[in-house]
């Protein structure tokens, strides 16, 4: 405890410290560093790459929406509901963020492909066909993504006292208001935390997306797509592309910097 | 605990030793490293086989992918010893950037055909009928050998075929059809064969069809410069050409 006057983190862990700092760094400098800046406007503008760029957005923005709305209610119940076989269901959740992404688009093309154990079904009473389609994107991002939001909201749903929430509820507040107004604010770093954490999953999603809904330009030609394919023949392009998605993910980062950083120590202030 | 502790943090240690002497070409046993387009997949497998087999027994490492993406590889430094390409560009691309050891020799040609599901259960009989919208067609993208080809193919034929998705090697495309999410598929006529009982096939006309020529050569940074050059001499030699026969490819 003497140490605290002086403040001086001790030299191996700076040392290691900045090796971290370096393996992030250096690869992002080599990136802009062989840049071509001055095609930069011109690649940016055509068409190809703003309609992959439109697509990754709304696709991975449609992701979210869906793994929120489906994944809030389900991290409630991992949460807060005791049932039998809990551990495993969770485990299966979130079995997808652990798997190889191509794995995953194998999974999904054997149920949901057009010949697939379910999907067949779909395409022969239904017409609906997921491959080769946007939705298959959606889909094949939801799924990779949205155990990151399931966790992260089950985390701070455990964290979260439920002694407040009773509290309310005694004083004549209906269950939906109680979770409105008193859960849902004290969760919201958790739950903003974990949706971006899904969204940057599914913006970057590529083995399970290729594997599944396939690569077309403006139906299902994602960023990531785009990249790896320019990548082999005009690598100028998939650097200026890469740029891109760089700064994307990285204005969404520092925007949201506040609210990562911003503790939920204390529920009830919003 | 403690003891523990040791234990983990020296079973850590010794993994990141071993990981990081894992592979290393430049060895003792005289292995090569062959990259090859994805539509030489079961030939160069053969080949590769009979190779080792002849007295001398070098070990083939064989890598297989759209030909661009290999010369991708081969430019960002990956450790090849021989480059097999399905087509010229791909092989310029590498004479360009001084990789090549020597000038790239043709082993082989090769022609599209349209595989479908066995039996051909949607009665496709030609290139025309692919520009059907209700018929599922799969093609490489454009930035592959396939896809360039199968753009060349439907200029000379005529048609306007929009795919339902641009895959990024031939075998991407025959594993959509032969798994059956996809009608139809432009791969080559080797692939059709290599199919087997799992696809169906239409065949081209050969007024129509692209003549696909197959480079092949040692490369500059190779670890075994003498056995990269054997093999391609094996390759272009008349046991290598039998092989590549009997999988359906044609003389160069």
């Amino acid at each position: 405890m003497s140490e605290r006057a002086s403040a001086r983190p001790p030299a191996p862990i700076l040392a290691l410290a900045a090796l971290g700092v370096a393996f992030f760094v250096l690869p992002f400098v080599g990136l802009l560093w062989r840049l071509p800046w001055t095609s930069l406007g011109g690649v940016v503008s055509r068409g190809p790459v703003r309609s992959a760029l439109w697509l990754s957005i709304r696709c991975s923005l449609a992701a979210t929406a869906f793994a929120t709305i489906v994944g809030v209610p389900l991290a409630w119940v991992l949460a807060r509901v005791d049932f039998p076989g809990r551990r495993v269901v969770r485990a299966l959740c979130t079995l997808s963020m652990v798997l190889p992404p191509v794995v995953a688009g194998v999974a999904l093309f054997f149920s949901f492909g057009r010949a697939g154990l379910f999907g067949q079904y779909l395409d022969r009473w239904l017409g609906i066909t997921l491959p080769f389609t946007t939705w298959g994107v959606v889909m094949a991002q939801t799924f990779v993504a949205m155990p990151f939001l399931v966790l992260t909201v089950e985390a701070s749903l455990r964290q979260f006292d439920t002694r407040y929430e009773d509290a309310a509820r005694t004083l004549g507040a209906s269950r939906w208001y109680a979770f409105r107004h008193v859960t849902l604010p004290a969760i919201r770093p958790g739950l903003v935390a974990g949706g971006v954490l899904a969204w940057a999953r599914a913006l970057g999603e590529f083995g399970a997306t290729i594997t599944f809904a396939g690569n077309f330009p403006g139906t299902t030609q994602t960023m990531p797509m785009l990249t790896y394919l320019a990548l082999q023949t005009r690598p100028e392009e998939a650097l200026i592309l890469s740029l891109v998605l760089i700064v994307v993910s990285f204005a969404v980062l520092v925007g949201l910097r506040e609210r990562w950083l911003g503790g939920a120590a204390d529920p009830g202030l919003a | 605990m403690p003891r523990r502790r040791c234990f983990l943090g020296l079973l850590l240690t010794a993994g990141l030793a071993t990981a990081a002497c894992g592979d290393s070409t430049s060895d003792t046993t005289g292995g090569i490293t062959v990259f090859a387009a994805a539509s030489l997949t079961e030939a160069f497998g053969a080949l590769g086989a009979a190779f080792t087999a002849e007295p001398g027994g070098v070990d083939v490492t064989l890598s297989f992918g759209g030909s661009s993406d290999l010369v991708a590889q081969i430019d960002a430094g990956a450790p090849a010893d021989v480059f097999a390409s399905a087509d010229a560009e791909s092989m310029d691309r590498l004479v360009a950037s001084h990789r090549t050891a020597g000038q790239p020799r043709v082993f082989a040609t090769n022609r599209l055909a349209i595989l479908t599901a066995p039996g051909n259960p949607r009665g496709i009989t030609g290139v025309a009928e692919l520009a059907d919208p209700d018929l599922v067609v799969v093609t490489c993208a454009a930035e592959v050998p396939c896809g360039a080809y199968a753009s060349e193919l439907f200029a000379t034929a005529g048609v306007t075929v929009t795919a339902r998705s641009l895959e990024e090697n031939v075998k991407a495309v025959a594993t959509k059809v032969t798994l059956g999410e996809a009608d139809a598929g432009i791969v080559y006529a080797t692939d059709v064969l290599a199919a087997g009982a799992r696809a169906g096939g239409v065949e081209i006309p050969p007024e129509l069809n692209v003549a696909a020529a197959y480079p092949i050569t040692a490369l500059a940074e190779a670890n075994d410069p003498d056995t990269a050059e054997a093999f391609v001499d094996f390759v272009l030699g008349p046991q290598g050409q039998s092989i590549l026969t009997s999988y359906g490819f044609r003389e160069p």
